[in-house]
């Protein structure tokens, strides 16, 4: 198979709301997707992730805003119009058809002559690797099989768009990893446009060219992985990304982009990441990675450095993850490259850069004041 | 394991009654054993005495249309009074099946989806389950008699001069059949419909499958065994039609029904032995419609999940 023939330059959502009666299942979700891009789209259960995908096949009409492609609106197109393939989180595979006639479903819809849909199937399911299985009913299939069915089935069609509802949530953990390469593969051979489902940070992380994390419906923070990772826009985001390590401090004084904060017995040197102001309550975020138990003798200058004591001590494979109880009692989830002993006190040591300050609160940051912080860091 | 074993393998740790069910035999299907039996005295054993009857015919049957103990039989098949009603049931039977199936299907579909007053409306169609066939058939007199309410309003609006017969006749029967034959086929079809998972419709829809694609292509094949129940159930039912086709129906005329037939010869010529042949001839004729039914569904079944493709 081929780069899809119906390619797209670009797929624009503009303001993107739905709501159900009175509810409001998603809103102004505004995206400009590149052909043969792979977006995940993350958050926790219920925040409006299918409630978007839907709206994009065209199977929940739109409240507000627009879905156009090259600036051709496709939003008012039915779904069957629309030649967007989806994956459902439950499959949805036609339990009356064999594999392959599954798979055929879309080509014949599309009065594909005989001998192209017989070979289209063939290497679509080649693709997946079920040749063995082509003649069986859904029925007779294991999960992770009728898995890989239901992407063919949508792949099959070279769609314009693939969408995919948390396809992986029904595995179990190992064909879940194998599922997660074999959909990678699948799209960097094939380069189809991707959106994909997921409240699997790993997963959107390992997959994705970027990210759209969402809240009760609201886009939270748009970027590519590493950014995600790196620099998350707002303490919600830096929950979702693993940054396991959330303090309410206090602001004692800022200067540019850094600030002092203090409280809980700590006083740390750190990185505005929204603008605050001296006093303010803010809550610092710090990944478990970028605090790390200090080997003996190991110099702490530039850095922030406090004692612990060591509670609990987990292998997890050439390094460790510890957990440490500070003077006032605070929990927090270290890194530490040897075994402390539980009970032992330790020194923690933690870059400034790393040490990322967030307001409490999390009302959109107004652009003026996103530019302010800009200007002074 | 003792030495005398000659089996290598290890005996089966499972219990029995794993082991009798993995060859298809469920012990617990035992305990049915004494209702079987009450079945067997209460139901077989008359059955069975009304097909001793229907040898032994009437000395004035023999006479009339000889055959010895077949007489019954012979009666049946060449007395056009008798045999007609065949044809006379079948005539209202399966049109009121096909018409309580078909119509069911799109009313069904249309009550998946939530919409304000489902629920009122879908009371209103099950409701004539609730009234008797007898109320059905008074209500279908006072509303459609001679005298009723349509006749006399379709007169005064001088829209007819004569009243049009709509009791007492066919489409009495059929009319008060559908009415309370329908619930039946709804409440089935929709619960058959609501089986179906309304993501594999929408699977289809992305495949880019328009609605009669869909109809045709996924829920058919996926509704026709529940096609095939209902169709059977409102079949049987109109098939014994009784009380309705003497209401308001034209007792000795075009729905003089199977059901009917035989009352008469129970009841106005004390033929117990000609009764029974009726009713045992209205057994074999649903058999062979059911049979029928089935032969379709099974073809119907085969068909789209074809083996070889
Ligand atoms: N048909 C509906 N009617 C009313 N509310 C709905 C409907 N579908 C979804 N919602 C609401 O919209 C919100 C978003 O739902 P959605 O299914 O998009 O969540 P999700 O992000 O996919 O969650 P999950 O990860 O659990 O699948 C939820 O609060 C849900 O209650
Ligand atoms: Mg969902």
């Amino acid at each position: 198979m081929s780069l899809s023939a119906n390619a797209f330059g670009s797929l624009e959502l503009k303001n993107v709301g739905r709501s159900f009666g009175g509810h409001d299942a998603l809103v102004d979700l505004n995206l400009t997707i590149r052909a043969g891009e792979f977006i995940a789209l993350l958050g926790p259960s219920g925040c409006g992730k299918s409630t978007a995908l839907n709206c994009l096949a065209g199977l929940l009409p739109l409240t507000h805003g627009q879905i156009l492609i090259d600036d051709r609106r496709v939003d008012v197109l039915p779904s069957e119009k629309r030649d967007f393939g989806m994956v459902f989180q439950n499959y949805a595979l036609f339990p009356h058809l064999s594999v392959e006639k599954n798979v055929a479903f879309g080509l014949q819809m599309r009065n594909k002559p005989r001998a192209e849909i017989s070979r289209r199937v063939k290497e679509a399911i080649a693709l997946v690797k079920l040749e063995e299985h082509a003649k069986k009913l859904p029925g007779q299939l294991s999960g992770g099989q009728q898995q890989r069915v239901a992407i063919a089935r949508a792949i099959v069609i070279e769609p314009r768009l693939v969408l995919m509802d948390e396809p992986l949530s029904n595995l179990d953990a190992k064909l879940r990893l194998e599922m997660r390469t074999e959909i990678r593969r699948l799209h960097q051979s094939l380069g189809l446009t991707t959106i994909y489902v997921t409240h699997d940070q790993e997963e959107a992380l390992s997959l994705a060219d970027r990210l759209v994390v969402l809240r009760e419906g609201h886009v939270q923070q748009i970027g590519t992985p590493a950014e995600l990772h790196d620099n998350p826009a707002n303490w919600h985001v830096a929950d979702f990304m693993g940054y396991r390590n959330l303090l309410d401090l206090k602001v004692a004084s800022v200067s540019g982009s850094s600030a002092k904060v203090e409280g809980d017995g700590l006083s740390l040197d750190a990185t505005l990441v929204q603008p605050a102001a001296a006093g303010d309550e803010v809550r610092v975020a710090i990944r478990p990675h970028d605090l790390t138990v200090a080997r003996e003798g190991q110099g702490t200058e530039g850095r922030n450095a406090f004692a612990a004591t060591v509670s609990v001590v987990e292998y997890q494979g050439r390094e460790f993850a510890v957990g440490v109880t500070t003077s006032t009692g605070k929990n927090l989830f270290v890194h530490s490259e040897f075994a402390p002993t539980p009970g032992e006190t330790v020194m923690l040591v933690l870059d400034p850069a790393r040490t990322l300050v967030y307001r409490t609160s999390l009302t959109a940051v107004s652009a003026e004041e996103q530019e302010l912080l800009q200007v002074r860091g | 394991m003792s030495a005398t074993n000659t089996d290598p393998r290890p005996k089966a740790s499972a219990s029995r009654r794993h082991r009798l069910a993995e060859r298809g035999i469920d012990t617990q299907l035992l305990m049915l054993i004494p209702a079987l039996l009450f079945g067997l005295l209460l139901f077989v054993y008359p059955f069975t005495y009304g097909i001793g009857l229907t040898f032994q015919p009437l000395p004035r049957t023999q006479e009339q249309w000889g055959g010895g103990v077949f007489a019954n039989y012979v009666a049946f098949f060449k007395d056009p009074f008798l045999f007609d009603s065949v044809w006379i049931t079948m005539r209202l039977a399966l049109p009121v099946a096909l018409f309580n199936v078909l119509v069911s299907v799109p009313i069904a579909f249309k009550l998946r989806h939530r919409f304000r007053g489902k629920r009122l409306l879908s009371t209103l169609l099950v409701l004539p389950i609730t009234l008797g066939t007898v109320l059905t058939a008074q209500g279908l007199l006072i509303f459609g008699g001679r005298q009723g309410w349509v006749n006399r309003f379709l007169m005064e609006a001088g829209i007819i001069d004569q009243p049009f017969p709509i009791v007492n006749n066919y489409l009495g029967v059929m009319l008060s059949l559908i009415i309370s034959g329908f619930p039946f086929a709804f409440l089935l079809i929709s619960s058959y419909l609501s089986g179906i998972d309304p993501a594999i419709e929408a699977a289809a829809k992305t495949l880019g499958a328009n609605w009669k694609q869909r109809f045709r292509r996924i829920i058919l094949p996926l509704l026709a065994p529940g096609l095939a129940t209902t169709f059977i159930l409102t079949f049987v039912l109109a098939f014994s039609v009784f009380p309705s086709a003497r209401l308001v129906g034209d007792a000795l005329g075009e729905t003089r029904v199977m059901a009917l037939m035989a009352y008469r010869a129970f009841g106005e010529q004390q033929d117990y032995a000609m009764a029974s042949t009726i009713a045992i001839m209205m057994g074999v004729v649903e058999l062979v419609v059911i049979a029928v039914v089935l032969l379709w569904r099974s073809f119907l079944y085969k068909g789209t999940t074809g083996g070889k493709g």
